[in-house]
């Protein structure tokens, strides 16, 4: 047993979280959420080159993956720096793909490079997901499946807002063209969801993170009654209790990444959106009036937080799968 | 990155599964708060002792089996999982031991490791006073200097164990009057049925002596019982908590075994449409889980050469918060039932409760996870030296 990551896997988050920072997400974030894709697709392009998308993909087709540990390290940088765009769907829509021999290689090859913008939505009866595909409007295809039907959509309906205005979403019109059928579809339609839920967990940690780093560092600049607020004990205990949360949702991530198992996954989502969203509620409280506004970097993590908590995988849904594994006496048997 | 248990490792959890099987009493003993079921359990330990179990991680020459952490992991997991009662030895085994390990001569460790493993000598623990809590360092309780060692006076208290424990441990000012309070203190091991002794047992929330003051008058104990330097007892006692300590006070295996027990309520007793009750169901196993994985992640980062110093606070929140949780949510299972006391759960309750309290409380912790991993400013006490604490606190 060695739960750590390796010098190699530290060293790619670092050198992530160097490239994002240098890009200037906060600008990126406010121009995708107005609609302007450019720069989120150059963003895309340079987060592609650093070899991110590639990990969802195997090699057969062009990428090095598939590598949970890695594509954790790097959502949670995603999700640190709000990288906007349906990055989730795009990894998730390779997995589905992936295991569809007939469209895999027309599309995974253009993913792992970073040239195919894919959103995704899954089977509307499945508890882990949603009717609706992110960022319809920036992607260059629109992945559907129902029953054990995956199609190319034709088309999306018109912008429905999001608590996060980063995060668009758009319902795909029906039909379109068939690109695989049979129980296949559903089975690999499964896994995809499974993928999907792992990402959020990680992108969730990350604006956990981040949320919390912000806060910290305001609570020790800000000062009242002639102290920084950050010496309150009440403020202390807070912050205390939210980086508790983060950092007890970081094992059951990465123990989901080695075990890829439905249930630790499903641990991991709910875990790190609860402990990302208490973050979001740290964050606004703290900052006080200043951080109810629009204005301050700081919502463009705080409306994230929410929005992550439910996407593929409610808490209720996650919670009730966790339980349905569980088999009492074995949950721990070599 | 891997959780893979080797090949040696399924092994020893083989032979720890097996023994256990064999060995743990069918019918479990009376609660170690009582007279009775402290006999029970000292008994115990010696049968574990007998066959190198009850300190696996310890060198061989004290008894161990000298594994490293993560087989201990492996044996708390089967433990616990098994049924298996609960450690009275724990004070000594998992706060002296460590202590005497870093600090203790020889001598110390040779003379009292083996029968405070071996359950011969069970220890409590005497840090608090009536007037130091939170505040340790502001103990008054003395060791005054005397032929061959040391003459101890003043009061203890909340002292777990001690009612029916052997001896004890803990700090005494031997430096009256220093600048800082924590300067001056020795650590001391003393005789709990010495001469000038007296042991006043305290009954906890539901009646059980399980812990208790301490009158110490002119108590003689030899320098042998001395750890490290005089004087030095701060630093000495302070070192260990962020080490092993930390991460062997409570072990994942305990709630691992809780949770699995709590989700079998849940199957026999409530429906799978009582959501609220399924969600705190899962949270207890998301919970262990999440210790679990948090220790393993510790335990890698030991034998990986690091420590994990201020880190040990999150640890120490999360299972005594965690700990109240799951046994809410037993009790609520249990529903009318939750109010009779003599249950396992009831009892693991009660203990829960103290959880926050002791081995310095949650909001202590909370204090040096934000001053010391997140690096917020000091604000206990007074920013501005005008300010005093009468000045702050009027009348």
């Amino acid at each position: 047993m060695r739960f750590l990551l390796d010098a190699e896997q530290a060293e790619f988050g670092r050198t992530l979280d160097r490239m994002l920072a240098a890009a200037g997400t906060p600008g990126v974030v406010r121009a995708w959420a107005a609609g302007d894709h450019g720069p989120g697709r150059a963003l895309w392009s340079r987060i592609a080159e650093a070899g991110v998308f590639a990990l969802a993909v195997p090699e057969a087709y062009d990428g090095v993956g598939p590598l949970p540990v890695e594509l954790a390290v790097a959502y949670v940088e995603l999700g640190r720096h709000a990288v906007p765009g349906p990055v989730v769907e795009t990894a998730a829509a390779a997995t589905l793909l992936g295991e569809l021999p007939s469209v895999a290689k027309e599309w995974l090859p253009r993913i792992a490079s970073g040239e195919a913008v894919v959103s995704l939505r899954l089977d509307e009866a499945d508890a882990f997901c949603g009717p609706y595909a992110l960022d319809a409007d920036a992607a260059d295809a629109v992945i559907t499946v129902s029953g054990d039907e995956l199609r190319l959509a034709p088309g999306h309906g018109p912008l429905q807002a999001s608590a996060d205005p980063a995060r668009r979403l758009f319902r795909p019109l029906d039909g379109g063209e068939l690109l695989a059928s049979g129980p296949a579809v559903r089975e690999a339609a499964a896994q995809a969801a499974d993928r999907a839920a792992f990402l959020t967990a990680a992108q969730s940690l990350g604006v956990g993170l981040e949320l919390l780093h912000r806060t910290v560092e305001y609570t020790k600049q800000r000062m009242q009654f002639g102290t920084p607020i950050g010496s309150f004990q009440a403020v202390k205990h807070r912050l205390a209790d939210t980086l508790l949360a983060l950092e007890f949702a970081r094992p059951l991530l990465f123990g989901a990444a080695l075990s890829t198992a439905p249930a630790d996954i499903a641990a991991a989502k709910v875990t790190a959106g609860e402990a990302a969203y208490t973050a979001a509620r740290t964050a606004l409280q703290l900052h006080g009036a200043i951080g109810y506004t629009e204005e301050l970097d700081l919502s463009l993590w705080l409306r994230k937080a929410r929005p992550l908590r439910d996407a593929w995988g409610t808490p209720g849904a996650c919670r009730a799968r966790v339980l349905d594994a569980q088999v009492p006496g074995l949950q721990h048997a070599p | 990155m891997d959780l893979d248990e080797s090949a040696e490792e399924q092994v020893f959890r083989a032979q720890a599964r097996q023994w256990l099987r064999a060995h743990v009493p069918a019918e479990p003993p009376a609660s170690l708060e009582t007279e009775e079921g402290f006999a029970e359990h000292r008994a115990w330990e010696a049968r574990l002792y007998a066959d190198r179990w009850s300190v696996v991680s310890w060198p061989k020459e004290y008894g161990g089996r000298g594994v490293d952490l993560v087989k201990w992991l492996i044996f708390e997991e089967e433990y616990y999982a098994a049924g298996a009662p609960g450690r009275v030895s724990q004070n000594g085994i998992s706060l002296l031991a460590p202590t005497l390990f870093d600090h203790g001569s020889r001598e110390q460790q040779a003379r009292i490791l083996p029968p405070t493993a071996s359950g011969e000598v069970i220890w409590a623990q005497a840090w608090s006073e009536p007037e130091a809590g939170s505040d340790l360092a502001s103990l008054t309780s003395r060791a005054v200097r005397t032929d061959g060692g040391w003459l101890l006076s003043g009061q203890k208290t909340w002292s777990s164990r001690a009612a029916f424990a052997d001896r004890a441990f803990g700090l005494f000012r031997s430096e009256p009057g220093t600048p800082k309070p924590h300067h001056g203190l020795t650590y001391v091991m003393f005789d709990l049925h010495a001469p000038g002794v007296t042991v006043r047992p305290i009954a906890r929330l539901d009646g059980k002596p399980a812990f208790a003051e301490l009158f110490l008058d002119d108590v003689f104990v030899p320098d042998e019982d001395v750890i490290g330097e005089p004087g030095e007892g701060w630093r000495i006692a302070m070192s260990t908590t962020g080490n092993e300590r930390g991460l062997t006070l409570r072990s994942p295996g305990r709630f691992l075994a809780a949770a699995d027990r709590l989700v079998r309520r849940w199957r026999a007793t409530a429906g799978p449409s009582d959501t609220a009750l399924r969600d705190r169901v899962a949270d207890a196993v998301l919970g262990a889980r999440a210790y679990h994985l948090f220790t393993c992640a510790n335990a890698s980062r030991f034998a990986a050469g690091e420590s994990i110093g201020a880190e040990s606070s999150l640890n120490k929140v999360f299972w005594s918060e965690y700990d109240i949780a799951l046994h809410e949510t037993a009790l609520d299972l249990l529903g009318p039932e939750g109010e009779v006391s003599d249950g396992d759960w009831q009892e693991g309750y009660v203990f829960s409760l103290a959880g926050p309290i002791y081995a310095g409380t949650n909001e202590i912790q909370r204090d040096i996870i934000a001053e010391r991993l997140l690096g917020l400013p000091k604000g206990r006490l007074p920013q501005d030296p005008g300010l005093t604490r009468a000045g702050r606190i009027p009348g």
